[in-house]
């Protein structure tokens, strides 16, 4: 399953690298790629835990950058 | 007021307030240390705020907490005027990283200005606004002067010029008329014109560009992926470093102030942040693919950008890259009548078939045909033509076609389609007929081998004496003729198999059979991808226009961003290891980390906003 997100006052590039990273460690995520210039997340998931796990990536986005608001596109 | 705004108001009391801290000596100097304190809340308040959240998050060695430690560690060793500057220089930096994003951000969408805001439909005989995406298939709108062509289609009514700039960077008007397909994304610039949609907005050509702009930089380059390797490790390298040289020197030697030392551990937090690196090079890719795009080169990823500049070896199709991929009238020669009058029998003949030959002899033509002139036609299928017109029995067609009736003429060694013509039984002349070479072909590949492709391979379907006149007008080096599409990509397998260390193979089609080595190759080129589904999505690069001339600009666009990130690589790096390194010695201080911090970041910043150039 493939899910974008709009990622809304994405400010700091280091923390774009660092979303990356976290998310990618995730067993759910197949691929995830965070833009900083375009401020956009593409996920790659597998497709039985979508709920939870797009919890999880919400939770760590904000945990990195709390200012950030995340849109589903 | 904006944020910006704030921001800068901060920074400017802030500043003063420090000045005057500096400059004047207050009779109390409790009113000196006042102005200290309040400047450091105004200027680093909302820093040390987001740094306790984040150590509350556990995200530590954040940019935030590693400025709050820095400061209260200065201001824990009375370097009060060393505080404030390190919070107001960072958030200098700061401001001026937002501004260039925000430049950048919105450089990419005034190009991308291309978005149809509405479209006019016409429902029950009315004229309705509505948004593009609520068209449906077969719809017909309407599209005034001035407008954006909101969908792809087909005019049904009206003629006029397309701005098509937007698209394709060609800056010529483009005159368009009554069963032309327009494409979504252009202007129309004079008359009024009815479109029958043929794709729903979602499938129309202006979202597909858009969808790929916008995901561009969703696929990394190596070097990009690289420098957040680098900052992952930096940071807690120079923190791990910062906490030893505080320590280790007062334990080795008893007579050192533990001070001096922890001076020296903070210019080491002060330039630990690898902001400035990390918001550089995604900052100078995005901008050359958005400098490319305005060229009418849609690049769709970073990695893409990158790997065009290795590349070393183009493997180009034939037919709609090098050559225009229609038909045309080379010479005529014609036996005891006049040219014209030869041009003029055979395109009567060849009236009612859409072969791309006699389309290309009708071309020639050009004027128009009294059908009643035309008697009986007999399409010979591998041969050619028999007909009657003007009340003369006319055979037009191959070598064989003249010998299966008898009739005797000179067999022609010309490269090209040849086609004989007979009047009632006797041989009157010959057509030469050829793909047209581009006129820009031989500027173009020129250039590559300028730029530094060491080989231009030309894969063609074509018989081998055309593809070798091809080859050898263009200064080709390779030609491989006669080719089944699968073979193509057969070749193109093993032209990759040969190719040198890290150097790239690329391969130019028009998207027309030739997707999967579209997709094979390591930069895959689409030339006019502009409308084609298959070579837009199969393909890396797609070149709006079909001039392949912009093959080297896209090289040259390549080039010059990565010589960009690679400078602001070794001077962001370099820069702050000798801060580092002169800090550990006590040669520079907090003072010149500061301005290094800040001044790279501005620089790199700098440097990489001149890709979009």
């Amino acid at each position: 399953m493939k899910v974008k997100y709009i990622l809304e006052d994405l400010d700091c590039a280091n923390c774009a690298a660092k979303m990356e990273n976290e998310i990618s460690k995730l067993e759910e995520v197949s691929s995830v790629s965070v833009s900083f210039m375009n401020a956009r997340m593409t996920l790659e998931l597998l497709e039985e835990c979508a709920e939870e796990t797009l919890n999880k990536i919400e939770k760590i986005v904000k945990k990195i950058e709390p200012d950030v608001k995340l849109k589903k596109i | 007021m904006s944020k910006t705004k704030k921001e800068i108001l901060k920074i400017i009391i802030s500043f003063v307030m420090l000045i005057l801290a500096i400059i004047i000596k207050f009779p109390n100097e409790y009113i000196n240390l006042a102005l200290y304190i309040l400047s450091y809340i105004i200027i680093g308040k909302n820093v040390v705020i987001k740094a306790i959240k984040n150590i509350l998050n556990k995200q530590w060695l954040d940019e935030n907490f590693l400025m709050t430690i820095a400061t209260i560690g200065a201001i824990a060793i009375r370097e009060y005027p060393e505080a404030v500057a390190v919070m107001i220089f960072y958030q200098i930096g700061e401001l001026f990283q937002n501004y260039a994003v925000k430049k950048s951000r919105n450089s990419i969408q005034s190009l991308m200005n291309i978005r149809p805001d509405y479209a006019n439909v016409i429902r029950n005989e009315k004229v309705e606004k509505i948004d593009p995406s609520e068209v449906k298939l077969d719809e017909i709108i309407e599209i005034k002067a001035g407008e954006k062509v909101a969908l792809d289609g087909i005019i049904i009514d009206g003629n006029s010029t397309l701005d098509t700039s937007s698209l394709t960077g060609e800056s010529i008007p483009k005159r368009v008329q009554i069963g032309d397909e327009i494409l979504s994304g252009c202007v129309n610039i004079t008359g009024l014109l009815k479109v029958r949609v043929t794709k729903v907005y979602e499938e129309s050509t202006v979202s597909k560009i858009l969808d790929l702009i916008e995901n561009a930089t969703s696929k990394k380059a190596k070097s990009e992926n690289f420098i957040t390797r680098f900052a992952r490790y930096y940071t807690p390298i120079v923190v791990l470093l910062a906490i030893l040289l505080a320590v280790i020197p007062t334990i080795i030697y008893k007579d050192t102030s533990f001070s001096i030392w922890l001076e020296r551990a903070l210019t080491f937090l002060v330039i630990s942040c690898p902001c400035a690196l990390v918001i550089s090079v995604p900052l100078s890719f995005f901008g050359g693919i958005g400098g490319a795009a305005k060229q009418g080169i849609l690049v769709k990823g970073s990695n893409y950008l990158e790997d065009i500049s290795k590349v070393n070896t183009i493997v180009v199709d034939k037919t709609g890259t090098l050559t225009k991929g229609t038909f045309k009238v080379q010479k005529i020669y014609a036996k005891d009548i006049s040219k014209e009058e030869l041009l003029k029998l055979t395109a009567y003949c060849e009236y009612n078939s859409n072969h791309p030959i006699a389309i290309s002899l009708k071309n020639e033509y050009k004027e128009k045909v009294d059908v009643s002139k035309i008697e009986q036609v007999e399409e010979l299928t591998g041969l050619g033509i028999k007909a009657k017109v003007f009340g003369k029995q006319i055979l037009v067609g191959n070598a064989t076609l003249m010998r299966e009736n008898n009739i005797s003429f000179d067999e022609i060694q010309e490269i090209g389609t040849i086609i004989y013509v007979a009047i009632e039984g006797e041989y009157s002349g010959y057509i030469v007929i050829s793909d047209e070479i581009k006129e820009e072909a031989k500027q173009a590949i020129d250039t590559m081998k300028k730029i530094g492709i060491d080989k231009i391979i030309m894969l063609t379907g074509d018989k081998n004496e055309i593809a070798q006149a091809v080859a050898k007008k263009l200064g080709i080096d390779e030609v491989y003729s006669e080719l089944l599409p699968t073979d193509k990509y057969q070749r193109l397998e093993d032209i990759m198999k040969n190719k040198l260390g890290n150097k790239k193979v690329a391969f130019v089609g028009d998207g027309i059979n030739d997707a999967p080595s579209l997709a094979r190759s390591d930069v895959g080129i689409a030339m006019g991808g502009i409308g084609s589904d298959a070579a837009i999505e199969s393909s890396d690069i797609v070149i709006m226009t079909d001039d392949i001339s912009k093959i080297s600009n896209a090289i040259n666009i390549s080039k010059k961003t990565i010589k960009i990130v690679k400078q602001n690589i070794i001077f962001a790096i370099g820069i702050k290891i000798l801060v580092l390194v002169l800090g550990a010695i006590g040669i520079s201080n907090i003072w010149e980390a500061v301005f290094a911090d800040v001044g790279v970041s501005v620089i790199a910043i700098l440097n990489a906003m001149r890709a979009m150039r």
